[in-house]
């Protein structure tokens, strides 16, 4: 079970046991961290669970895919480590990864 | 109901007999049974005569959020209703224009409506719902449309764009107007008026851009693009700003009415959930969005095939039109449990169609639901029972799903 820290744009922390082979977005709901809304249920469609990736994790969650990019476009606060929690499936490399949510969701 | 003319049987017709576009099956509510049989027996439907020519149904949840998120086989251009518009002045919107150039003027507004300016209007949009509710006669019938939804939306339109409390009518006359044709909103307007009408309203905006040049302090939605680098300039782009501002009017006008009038006759037809509601204001929140999904103020947005493309064993044809029916989306059991019940506390409210998905989703997502949100709790502060006392009358329109009237009483608390 990989621990991935959350961390709230107030600064508040979440250190979750996530599950392997699950959505990011999963994992972040199923542990109760507010901040991710997840409108579409991980359908790549509404860009409401957008969260920032901690620079030195990009190798390993990889890239976003064109859809995502799209939606990820949209966003007025997109960064270059931004990413859709839903479109991330966890896996053991995960382990210590750091990720941090928006001011809002929209 | 014209008796030489009624609705065909829902359960005896041939599928290829029904007429989805015919506006009669939304304003008599008869819609449930049609799409019921097509979400079961033909989910990606074709229909080969139609008022509007032939056109594709897309009738499950999860089929129009795979055709709105293949932005590249179906277009959003030229237009986004079943009819196709005639354009008597190039204005520039980009719910009608594809990537790139609809990502680039979308990017360019999104910012005003992101939560966190949303936060600095708060206090203003609830003083004037405070306003409009406290003038309300209590223990006589009115019609709740008149006197509520559309004055509330005028009113919040004018407060998003701080625009002269004196001629805020003005907006909801434009906003006619730019939706106002037969088979957007069932207005009828000629291409002169609506000229005239539309020259009228870039002359306005212009010189409230200019005027406002230069404050700091504001949070309208006008402030807030000069504020923009990438809408600093705008005013010089002007069949793109008078594009901005129409999207922003029309987007927020039918849409928000409705909802505002919805939630009332949603409460009264599910007293027990307006027993929930009075036990327990949290609830407001997520009832908020079961409104919006219960109504889903408009029924469908249309695409364009560009090219050949297999979808669910179809075969669609390139130029075909593809309607995605989020009023059908809404009501698909295999998304949305007991899909055609309103239950305000629902454990995943937001998971609605009503807004649709991918780039195009919409952009005052958060806005609508924040003033329906401020509108209930102000309305719970009040009043014990918003009682409908008669039958609703229903919008003639195969695009927005609304009510012409509701007659209500009110008790007091
Ligand atoms: C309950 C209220 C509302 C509903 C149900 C609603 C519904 C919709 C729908 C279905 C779309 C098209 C989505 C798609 O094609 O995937 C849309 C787009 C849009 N809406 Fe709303 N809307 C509402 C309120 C508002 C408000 C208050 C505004 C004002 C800012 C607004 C502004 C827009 C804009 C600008 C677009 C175009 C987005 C784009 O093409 O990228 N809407 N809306
Ligand atoms: S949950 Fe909608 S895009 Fe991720």
């Amino acid at each position: 079970m990989p621990e991935i820290t959350l961390i709230e744009y107030d600064g508040q922390t979440h250190i979750i046991e996530a599950e392997s082979g699950k959505s990011l977005m999963q994992n972040a709901l199923d542990n109760m961290v507010p901040g991710i809304d997840a409108d579409c249920g991980g359908g790549c469609a509404c860009g409401t669970c957008h969260c920032f990736i901690e620079k030195n994790w990009g190798e390993v969650t990889g890239a976003s895919e064109p859809v995502e990019d799209a939606l990820l476009g949209m966003r007025p606060d997109r960064k270059d480590n931004s990413r859709l929690s839903c479109q991330i499936e966890v896996t053991d490399e995960m382990n210590g990864m750091i990720v941090r949510l928006p001011e809002y969701q929209m | 109901m014209n008796t030489t003319n009624e609705l065909p049987n829902s359960k005896t017709t041939p599928l290829d007999q029904f007429d989805l576009s015919d506006p009669r099956l939304y304003e008599q509510d008869a819609w449930r049974p049609f799409f019921a049989r097509l979400r079961e027996e033909d989910p990606v439907h074709y229909q080969s005569e139609s008022p509007f020519g032939p056109f594709w149904s897309v009738t499950r949840f999860a089929d129009i959020m795979a055709v709105e998120t293949n932005h590249e086989a179906f277009s959003s251009e030229p237009t986004i209703v079943i009819g196709d518009l005639t354009e008597d002045l190039p204005v520039e919107m980009f719910i009608a224009m594809d990537p790139p150039k609809h990502d680039v003027q979308r990017r360019a507004v999104q910012p005003a409506v992101a939560p966190k300016n949303l936060a600095q209007m708060e206090s203003l949009i609830r003083s004037r719902v405070t306003a409009i509710l406290d003038d309300l006669p209590v223990g006589e019938t009115f019609n709740w449309v008149d006197k509520v939804s559309i004055n509330l939306t005028t009113q919040m339109l004018a407060t998003l764009f701080d625009f002269p409390f004196e001629d805020h009518h003005k907006l909801t006359y434009w906003s006619d107007l730019a939706a106002g044709s037969p088979e957007m909103a069932g207005g009828n307007v000629s291409e002169e008026e609506r000229l005239v009408g539309l020259t009228e309203c870039l002359e306005t905006f212009t010189n409230l851009w200019h005027e406002r040049k230069g404050r700091e302090d504001s949070f309208d939605l006008i402030s807030l693009m000069q504020r923009d680098p990438n809408t600093a300039d705008l005013v010089e782009r002007p069949m793109e700003y008078l594009g901005n501002l129409l999207l922003l009017i029309v987007g927020g006008n039918d849409t928000t009415r409705n909802s505002a009038t919805g939630g009332v006759l949603a409460l009264n037809q599910n007293p027990g959930e307006y027993d929930k509601l009075r036990a327990n204001h949290d609830l407001i929140t997520p009832m908020v969005s079961e409104i919006i999904r219960w109504q889903t103020p408009l029924m469908h947005m249309r695409r364009t095939a560009t090219r050949d493309i297999e979808f669910q064993g179809k075969k669609i044809q390139k130029g075909d039109k593809v309607v995605m029916w989020y009023l059908s989306g809404n009501r698909d059991e295999s998304t949305i449990e007991q899909a055609d019940d309103f239950i305000i506390d629902r454990k995943n409210p937001r998971h609605h169609s009503s807004f649709g998905f991918g780039v195009h989703r919409c952009m005052g997502n958060r806005l609508a639901e924040m003033q329906l949100r401020i509108l209930w709790e102000e309305i719970m502060q009040r009043f014990s029972h918003v009682e409908v006392v008669g039958e609703p009358q229903r919008v003639l329109s195969t695009f927005v799903r609304g009510y012409e009237t509701l007659p209500v009483k009110l008790h007091p608390l």
